[in-house]
């Protein structure tokens, strides 16, 4: 148990012993896998209609900003080279893979699920996981065909976050009681305010910087206690998805020039 | 006691299967604090009616997989099952002849040993959750014991596993 705990020397023998497990996952997942194929096959004519028209109508906004985005990009680079940076432009594609989660359920007092990637897929540890709204978490433990994910806000994980508008760095814990975070160790007169949205900020080499993570909604500064409590909702629908986006990271800019690519030990968690 | 007694493992792996299945079944959150601990079940019931079949040897192997399927530290439910499994073992020939609501009481004692185990193990790596939600398990588990007992010494004699 120590050496599992403390050295993760014995991976390679539970990734061996996820592939006795894999098979009762998919069997215990089989009868909502056979829900949404069913949802999916017997709607009807109208629906569809619908549900394609506001996709259509979705992805014509989508491109629209898009447009935008190139628009900036394009200004930024020119801004940069007219300050003569020495920050290079980088491509900020990273590869994604979208994979299903699993309808298991794992130990009940922990935020963790199982999805349906393991190495089979290039899925290393401590790979991060998004949403289409933000962050969901990170991969704990690889098998080969499914793999453990620790959800943000497991009390386990910290997240190293940035406040979008400003740029002030905070850590951010779980609190896995009501399903939120919480920002370690700001003080009473930090800038922060309710409503700011928090991104990933890079650093710790584990998620991608830029990434949304959530919404400042509460902050309780109370002067006999050294720091204010900050409360954080994630913007992921993290109960509510059934699927997700593995990242590879791309840490290719300056601001994690020390990084090197996937890193072998989980660097967020505490 | 020879090999050649031995009938219907594939009965005990079954039930084994169906056991973990139930474990990672996806339930409410609500239901989900008070699900059964179906593996210390089916693991007492063989160790109390086949115990030269099923031993700490068994639960230990069907702890390391609990554990996998659990994502926990590799070990926690091996030790705790393989020391509930020890007690049954020791007891198995009194346990027989108690009558099921008697039986209930002690599984609930075995469980809440189990429990015990796993919670200072969790204890220890940093996550424990509050004690409560560690007896409300045990409770139900003691609950649906008659159930499971029914229906596993029934299957036990139609397919004659000895």
């Amino acid at each position: 148990m120590v050496l599992d705990h403390r050295f993760h020397a014995i991976d390679t023998f539970r990734s061996a012993l996820t592939i006795v497990v894999d098979p009762i996952r998919y069997v215990v997942n089989l009868p909502s896998d056979v829900i949404d194929w069913a949802s999916g096959s017997f709607a009807s004519h109208s629906t569809l209609e619908e549900e394609n028209e506001t996709l259509k109508t979705q992805n014509r906004l989508l491109r629209s900003k898009l447009q935008k985005y190139a628009e900036l990009k394009a200004e930024n680079a020119n801004l940069k080279a007219l300050l003569k940076s020495a920050e290079q432009h980088e491509e900020i594609l990273e590869r994604v893979l979208v994979t299903e989660i699993l309808s298991v359920d794992l130990d009940p007092f922990r935020r963790k699920f199982v999805i349906n990637k393991g190495t089979s897929h290039d899925v290393y540890k401590g790979q991060p996981i998004i949403g289409a709204q933000g962050v969901i978490g990170k991969v704990v433990n690889v098998g080969p065909l499914s793999s453990t994910v620790l959800v943000i806000t497991d009390a386990s994980h910290s997240l190293p976050v940035q406040i979008n508008r400003n740029g002030v760095r905070a850590i951010a814990v779980g609190v896995p009681q009501n399903n939120q975070l919480e920002l370690l160790h700001q003080p009473n007169n930090a800038d922060i305010m309710v409503d700011d949205l928090l991104v990933t900020s890079g650093l710790g080499c584990t998620f991608p910087d830029g990434y949304p993570v959530g919404r400042v909604i509460d902050i309780v500064t109370n002067p006999s206690l050294p720091f204010a409590k900050i409360t954080v909702q994630p913007t992921a629908q993290l109960d509510r998805d059934r699927e997700a986006l593995l990242v590879w990271p791309s840490f290719g800019g300056n601001k994690q020039g020390d990084c090197k690519g996937p890193q072998e030990d989980e660097t967020g968690q505490r | 006691m020879g090999i050649a007694n031995r009938h219907g493992t594939a009965i005990i792996l079954f039930s084994f299967v169906i056991a973990l299945m139930l474990t990672v079944m996806p339930l409410p959150d609500w239901a989900e604090e008070i699900r059964p601990q179906w593996v210390v079940m089916v693991l007492i019931y063989w160790a109390m009616a086949l115990p030269q079949r099923v031993n700490v040897g068994t639960a230990w192997i069907m702890g390391l997989l609990l554990d996998v399927a659990n994502d926990a530290v590799l070990g926690q439910h091996a030790l705790a099952l393989a020391i509930v499994v020890f007690l049954t073992a020791h007891l198995h020939q009194r346990l027989r002849v108690f009558p099921q609501s008697q039986q209930a009481i002690v599984i609930f004692v075995f469980c809440v040993i189990y429990n015990l185990i796993v919670l200072w193990i969790k204890g220890i790596t940093g996550t424990a959750p509050s004690v409560w939600l560690i007896v409300i398990p045990s409770f139900t588990t003691a609950i649906v014991w008659p159930l499971a007992f029914i229906t596993l010494r029934h299957a036990r004699r139609i397919y004659r596993v000895s």
